[in-house]
């Protein structure tokens, strides 16, 4: 075996050698993370344009299954992120809010698109739209555009990953983890 | 029938109609008051046979700073027997705008009314179920697609 491929790519910990074999050394909430952030699966959420993007980033071209985002769930209480993926608006707020909570934790949670963000580029000046999802709920990544090319929401949806794996997202730092 | 072979027909069933044939469409301004003994005729006529409204709206043509509001009723018919179409516009009341409700005989009017109402305040005389359809409870009588209103929580005045 070279040592190239001893180096366990992504792994948190090393290998020792020992005669007959190896042990990995690692940390176990390390390990967890890894093990968390390559396996996200989404919730089925979309209310506008931007949803024509995820479901393309879902499908064959752009497959985020390949990087752990399995399957899209319909249910909430199966889902690990939510995608928001389009406009809020003030009859949505609750829905939304509703969706969150009932999804279990460890939970993350994306902004897609400039009226996930802020409102957006054309009706945030109404008596109708919330000016950013994350004045209802908490978001760890923002993804800019209008909507976001599929590869802006893979960079999102990895740039997700790695902040798990260091541990960095609102989730783990409010737990300690 | 084409356009001008509606016109002369219509004239006929209502002769104080202002037609403008500027557009694709054949459009009709009526009179409120003139408006639901016309919708009957354009419904149940055997060579009109408007039995499909599209589209029914309002507009709002409020200058700045006036207080009474400007607003035009608009309904889209055509007929999916005779494949010909139809635009009746009606200018309301400005103090107070109400016309004459045509639930009864296109049903599809009665959310696209209840929407206008909602939105623009108008008041849909003998509507059977007028209230809110979309906007919630404690919506009554905002109208926030009037041009004069104002939400200055929400919104930045342009």
């Amino acid at each position: 075996m070279t040592e190239q491929q001893n180096k366990v790519v992504d792994f948190p910990g090393e290998i020792k050698e020992i005669p007959g074999g190896g042990i990995v050394l690692s940390k176990l909430d390390d390990v967890i993370n890894w093990a968390r952030s390559n396996s996200l699966w989404p919730l089925t959420f979309a209310t506008s344009c931007c949803g024509i993007e995820y479901m393309s980033v879902a499908g064959a071209k752009y497959d985020f299954s390949r990087f752990g985002f399995e399957v899209a769930r319909a249910s909430p209480r199966q889902a690990d992120v939510i995608i928001i993926a389009g406009t809020i608006v003030n009859k949505m707020g609750p829905v939304l809010k509703r969706l969150y909570d009932q999804m279990g934790d460890p939970k993350y949670v994306i902004a897609m698109g400039a009226c996930a963000i802020s409102g957006g580029p054309f009706f945030y000046n109404t008596y109708s739209v919330v000016k950013g999802a994350d004045h209802i709920i908490p978001v760890d990544v923002y993804v800019a555009g209008c909507p976001p090319r599929p590869e802006a929401l893979l960079h999102a949806l990895i740039s997700l990953q790695e902040k798990i794996k260091k541990g960095m997202t609102r989730e783990q730092i409010k737990s300690g983890i | 029938m084409n356009n001008e072979e509606l016109k002369i027909k219509i004239t006929e069933l209502l002769p104080s109609a202002i037609f403008d044939e500027t557009g694709e469409w054949l459009n009709i301004h009526v009179t409120p008051t003139d408006w639901l003994s016309f919708a009957i005729q354009l419904r149940n006529d055997d060579l009109l046979f408007f039995d499909y409204l599209f589209c029914l709206t309002c507009i709002d043509w409020t200058k700045p700073a006036e207080e009474k509001p400007d607003l035009t009723m608009v309904y889209h018919f055509s007929s999916t027997k005779f494949r010909h179409h139809i635009v009746v516009k009606s200018n309301l009341n400005s103090s107070q705008p109400q016309i004459e409700t045509v639930s009864n005989i296109w049903q599809t009017a009665n959310f696209l009314e209840r929407e206008v109402y909602e939105m623009f305040g108008v008041n849909f005389l003998n509507h059977p179920d007028l209230r809110l359809l979309i906007l919630p409870d404690g919506w009554e009588g905002k109208n926030p697609m009037r041009k004069n209103f104002e939400d200055p929580i929400n919104m930045i005045k342009l």
